[in-house]
């Protein structure tokens, strides 16, 4: 008895290197990630890849997958392998490091230049901020905080590809979120750092970053926001790019 | 793109709003008539409210097209950033007197 | 091609028209202009040149530019909308919709101009 199989193209090597394909036995409930492990635990240990939680939490599973980059433990293999192919390859935008695996230092160092980091204005004297989960700051921040840095996004927008000083969707998505918190104080620095060449006002809308997000944040949406406050902030010379 | 660029394309954008509606506008109604030149000549000739509304058109499109084209060419282009904002600037500087002259060409009498 | 397919998408096709559209004005635009200034050699220079412009090859041409000023200016007025004012989630079909507007809007002049 011959049990179906998949034909599966991988990416082996770093930023040069070739396409190998496996044959895969084809299960009824798999994911991307079951085949990648079987390839590395049956067929080929030298194959390099990222995973952590399996189960949709971490996104360090994240990969291009047929063109699209998706968290591979997400992703049903009867899904998306049409004819009974499947292409993985690292996410794009990135270096890559080995098969797999890309590198994300870019990814975090646009991160931190977009100052996407918590600036505290209290001490532990003083009273904890109240805040309100219902007023307009603080919904438009929650819209945005369950971002969980899996580089997805960022592999799918196409202003990155072109523009190598483009933040970025997450960067600038988790920028907004910390606009948008009454209790950090880090904005003047912060609405200068996105309104300079490469911030928020490359982005052109595209709108890729909402497509592909696994939690369906909206990047493009928050990017509007920073476009919005980074004018107010330009035209009351509170920011001189 | 940055802060000051970005307002600068988004104003003449909103500007341009009507302008060109009123410009398709007036293309349709030409067409519609079978307007010579003649005809239109003698309708632009000695007027300051075809003046003014083609000059600013003129302008607002000398601002907004070289951004435009300054973007395109970070994103397509090879070219280094000094060779880009050039480009760009020379580039609305032709819209600019090209337009201008257009623009008395039809208004002065 | 198939590392690509993340474009498959009816805004990231907006954006692509947006960009193309502005471009192609952009390089009709200086000879619209030195068009207009043939005036400046009198009417009948103007006049020789309108008279060329009948050739239906000129006219398509014409068309397609009614076409990609309407849909230029509508992909704008859709990133302005995008930009100001509360998001919306239909824009999908606002981008086609826009495309679809552009396209009556230059046919009709195709068919008046004939």
């Amino acid at each position: 008895m011959t049990t179906a199989t998949l034909d599966v193209s991988v990416w082996r090597g770093g930023a040069q290197g070739r396409y190998e394909t496996y044959q895969v036995p084809l299960r009824e409930n798999q994911t991307v990630l079951d085949v990648v492990t079987w390839v590395q635990r049956n067929l080929d240990a030298t194959l390099s890849y990222r995973f952590a939680c399996r189960v949709g939490m971490c996104g360090s599973c994240a990969m291009t997958v047929n063109g699209r980059p998706r968290w591979t433990c997400r992703t049903h293999v009867a899904k998306v392998a049409k004819h009974g192919r499947l292409t993985i390859a690292p996410l794009e935008n990135l270096p890559v490091i080995k098969d797999l695996a890309a590198d994300m230092t870019p990814f975090f160092e646009k991160w931190q230049a977009a100052k996407g980091v918590f600036a505290p204005s209290k001490t532990r004297e003083q009273p904890v901020e109240q805040i309100t989960p219902d007023n307009a700051a603080r919904r438009a921040a929650d819209a945005g905080i369950e971002c969980i840095n899996c580089g997805v996004c960022y592999a799918a927008c196409d202003t990155v590809r072109w523009n190598s000083d483009y933040l970025g969707p997450a960067a600038l998505n988790r920028a907004w979120t910390l606009v948008n918190d009454v209790r950090d104080a880090g904005n003047a620095a912060r609405l200068t750092a996105v309104a300079a060449a490469g911030g928020c006002h490359a982005c052109h809308s595209h709108q890729s970053c909402q497509e592909h997000c696994p939690l369906a944040l909206n990047p493009t949406a928050s990017i509007a926001g920073l476009k919005r406050r980074t004018l107010q902030a330009y035209l009351r010379g509170e920011i001189k790019p | 793109m940055n802060v000051r660029l970005y307002l600068w394309q988004r104003l003449t954008a909103a500007l341009m709003l009507p302008l060109v509606l009123v410009h398709l506008a007036l293309i349709f109604y030409a067409m519609r008539k079978g307007l010579t030149a003649a005809d239109i000549l003698s309708r632009t000739r000695g007027s300051v409210a075809w003046a003014v509304f083609y000059g600013v058109f003129v302008v607002a499109a000398a601002v907004h097209a070289p951004i435009g084209l300054r973007t395109v060419l970070a994103e397509w282009s090879p070219l280094g950033p000094r060779t880009r904002d050039l480009a760009a600037i020379a580039f609305g500087l032709l819209l600019l007197v090209l337009g201008l002259r257009a623009v008395a060409a039809v208004v002065l009498p | 091609m198939m590392r690509l397919a993340h474009r498959a998408n009816a805004l990231w096709l907006a954006a692509l028209v947006h960009r193309l559209s502005g471009l192609a004005l952009a390089a009709f635009l200086p000879l619209h202009f030195l068009t207009l200034g043939l005036a400046l050699e009198g009417e009948a220079r103007l006049d020789t040149f309108l008279r060329w412009s009948e050739q239906p090859i000129v006219k398509l041409s014409e068309s397609v530019l009614v076409f990609l000023l309407a849909v230029h200016m509508l992909g704008g007025l859709r990133l302005l909308v995008v930009e100001n004012l509360p998001w919306l989630d239909g824009q999908k079909r606002l981008a086609v919709l826009a495309a679809a507007v552009s396209a009556v809007v230059a046919f009709v002049f195709l068919a008046r101009v004939f």
